[in-house]
């Protein structure tokens, strides 16, 4: 099967297995001995938190790339576009656009005035523990909830390769998996787990550059001609409208609403993305990362439209919903048309590299939050030392991979942007308010704050828990159960609006005014760098 | 490295509300603010313009306009267009009119150490 296929067949899949896992193998080896050797420098929190703080704006910019660039942008849009046509392009734009909020208001400001954690910016000039607790907490959430969705993206990608259909083999895939991406980021820490990134977002850009270029080649660089090619395999010309997905009743319209108020609120509240913002120097490396990863981002977000419209073009919806994996296979399935198994290969490598650098920032977020925002500043009231606090992060780190492994399994089999957007639902709710209110807003107090935070946590969480994402449908992560009431599949057009709403009522309701002088310097601070965390040298 | 929750005190002994009230502070704040707010909403109103389109009006969002490109495809490419474009602006922005402001006040308060900080300092700090 060297060449180009005239057709995919799934069973064909599995006399390749040999090979896949060969080219996989070698890229999971490959990673490991780079992680090892990031890690040796490793000695204080700010190391293994931030790196030493000692990345330039463009390799930060690449790290966040490959941050933000998760098993969501590649297996989960290209399978949306494949399956649903332009509904599915609705999540690169918003993916992208998000990225001014955190341009614009957000990335600079906390760059100078943060630590390690988004706690540190939020419970700045507020009362530290009740804030800091919020924060924390939500930046679990928020954690765990992308991180179901990688390990879901993970189970998908290993059972197309393996060839594995059954439920159990799939859980048994996500476990292993799981377990290994827990490995690097216990040894790598901030710089291992960088370098990974900066890597994956290289590989997964080229890979992606080049799978583009074969499919517009097929078309004769011509656009229009692959949308043709779309329409025809579908055989259903409103592939390339607006609707497919979200136009079949008033409610699913909004739920589209609910879902682009999600997609673009989120990214500059989302834990990991902000805490890349402290590995770099200074506040202007941090506005150069930003604007480096947009132009990265936005070049990727272009490819994927290519490669959603050609993998529903040469591959066809049904082979691709049928497949091991189910939606989630639409890039690596063409990937095989394309190129073979070698391309195949060389394609879930990088997809699974892609998965591996994602949970990697994200269980380092969560559990620097965990051991610097809870640990050191709650529990032991600023009296651990720093080895203590990063051996806590380590042990976080397994627990927090452990919940994300037990949830990868429920989640196993939904689209992983679907997936992905309830993180951005989840942080837009829960942090976004407070975020912008406490960098903007003089008058805005820790009552405002707490609630706003708990507020659209809670309502976010519970408005997910009740729809039909949970129960209710055959396609529900709990298909037998129906308690569902909340008739959205994404909460954000409640629940943000309900977050801002809670952080301005409780400012104007508490009687308590904050410190005019924290207030004073906060500001000064954020606008001009004062006293910002520099790099550490070594 | 510190590990306490506050940030270390390399300017603990600044007087910040006087900062915030001169006349060049207020100055930065207002030059950031007046154009990241506007910026702001024009461009999540035009995104939300292009959502509801999607949303609501499906029918003019699948004109065919060349081809098999329709209205829909192409605004949706215009939204990676701006959100270029104004990334730059930004970017232009913040170098001519708030760096250097931000590094001259930050210089003052530091002191003239600065060597790590930044390019736009050593434009300032003559």
């Amino acid at each position: 099967m060297i060449g180009i296929a005239t057709a995919v067949d799934v069973a064909d899949l599995k006399e390749t297995t040999l090979l896949n896992m060969g080219i996989f193998g070698l890229f999971v080896a490959v990673t490991m001995v780079i992680v090892l050797r990031a890690s040796r420098n490793n000695k204080t929190a700010a190391d293994y938190y931030a790196a030493g703080r000692s990345f330039t704006g463009s390799q930060n910019g690449t790290a966040i790339a490959g941050d933000y660039l998760s098993a969501a942008s590649f297996l989960g849009i290209t399978g949306a576009i494949a399956i649903n046509g332009y509904d599915g392009f609705m999540y690169s734009i918003g993916f992208l656009v998000a990225w001014l909020v955190a341009l614009l208001l957000v990335a600079e400001l906390l760059r100078n005035t943060g630590k390690f954690t988004m706690a540190d910016v939020l419970s700045f000039r507020l009362k530290q523990r009740p804030v800091r607790i919020a924060a924390a907490i939500s930046t679990l959430v928020v954690c765990f909830f992308y991180l179901l969705a990688q390990m879901a993206g993970a189970g998908s990608l290993v059972s197309l390769l393996l060839g594995i259909s059954d439920w159990g083999g799939q859980a048994l895939v996500i476990i292993v998996v799981g377990a290994l991406m827990i490995m690097y980021v216990l040894i790598g820490g901030m710089k291992g787990t960088t370098w990974v990134q900066i890597i994956k977002a290289v590989l997964l850009i080229a890979g992606a550059a080049v799978m583009t270029l074969w499919v517009l080649a097929i078309y004769g660089f011509n656009l229009s001609s692959l949308l043709g090619a779309a329409v025809e395999t579908a055989g259903n010309p409103a592939v390339l409208n607006p609707g497919l997905q979200y136009g079949k009743s008033d409610t699913s319209k909004l739920d589209f609403m609910s879902l682009g108020l999600a997609l673009v609120l989120g990214t500059a509240a989302l834990p990991h993305v902000l805490m890349r913002f402290y590995t770099v120097p200074t506040a202007k490396e941090a506005r150069k990362s930003v604007v480096w990863s947009i132009w990265l981002i936005g070049l990727f977000y272009l490819f994927t439209l290519v490669l959603g419209y050609g993998a529903a073009a040469l591959v066809g919806a049904d082979t691709i919903k049928s497949a091991p994996g189910g939606v989630n296979s639409a890039a690596p399935l063409l990937a095989f048309f394309l190129g073979g198994p070698l391309l195949l290969g060389f394609i879930s490598a990088v997809a699974f590299a892609t998965i591996l650098a994602v949970v990697a920032g994200l269980t380092i977020t969560a559990a620097a939050s965990f051991a610097h925002d809870i640990y050191a500043s709650v529990i032991s009231k600023g009296k651990a030392d720093a080895d203590t606090e990063v051996k806590v992060a380590r042990r976080t780190v397994v627990v927090i991979g452990v919940m994300a492994i037990l949830g990868g399994i429920f989640a196993n089999g939904q689209n992983v942007a679907f997936l992905v957007a309830l993180a951005f639902a989840v942080a837009a709710s829960a942090n976004l308010p407070t975020i912008i209110y406490s960098l903007f807003w003089r008058r805005f107090t820790t009552q405002g704050a707490v609630w706003s935070m708990y507020g659209g946590l809670g309502s976010a969480i519970v408005l997910i828990a009740f729809s039909p994402v949970v129960s209710g449908l055959k396609t529900s992560m709990i298909p037998g159960a129906n308690f569902a009431f909340f008739p959205l599949s994404n909460p954000g057009i409640v629940s943000i609006p309900l977050a801002f709403l809670l952080g301005w009522l409780g400012t104007v309701l508490d009687k308590k005014r904050e410190d005019a002088a924290k207030q004073a310097e906060m500001e000064v601070r954020s606008l001009t760098g004062v006293g910002a965390e520099k790099a550490v040298d070594h | 490295m510190g590990n306490d929750a506050h940030t270390p005190d390399a300017a603990a002994s600044v007087d910040f509300e006087q900062v915030q009230s001169t006349e060049r502070f207020q100055e930065l704040r207002k030059r950031h603010r007046s154009f990241v707010f506007p910026m702001a909403v024009a461009f999540l109103l035009w995104y939300f313009a292009y959502v509801l389109l999607a949303d609501y009006a499906v029918e003019f969002m699948s004109t065919k306009v060349w081809g098999n490109i329709n209205v829909g495809l192409i605004l949706g490419l215009l939204q990676f267009v701006s959100t270029f474009a104004i990334t730059g602006w930004y970017v232009s922005y913040s170098n001519r009119k708030l760096d250097p402001i931000a590094a001259e006040i930050r210089n003052e308060i530091e002191g003239h150490e600065f060597d790590k900080d930044g390019n736009a300092v050593s434009g300032v700090t003559k």
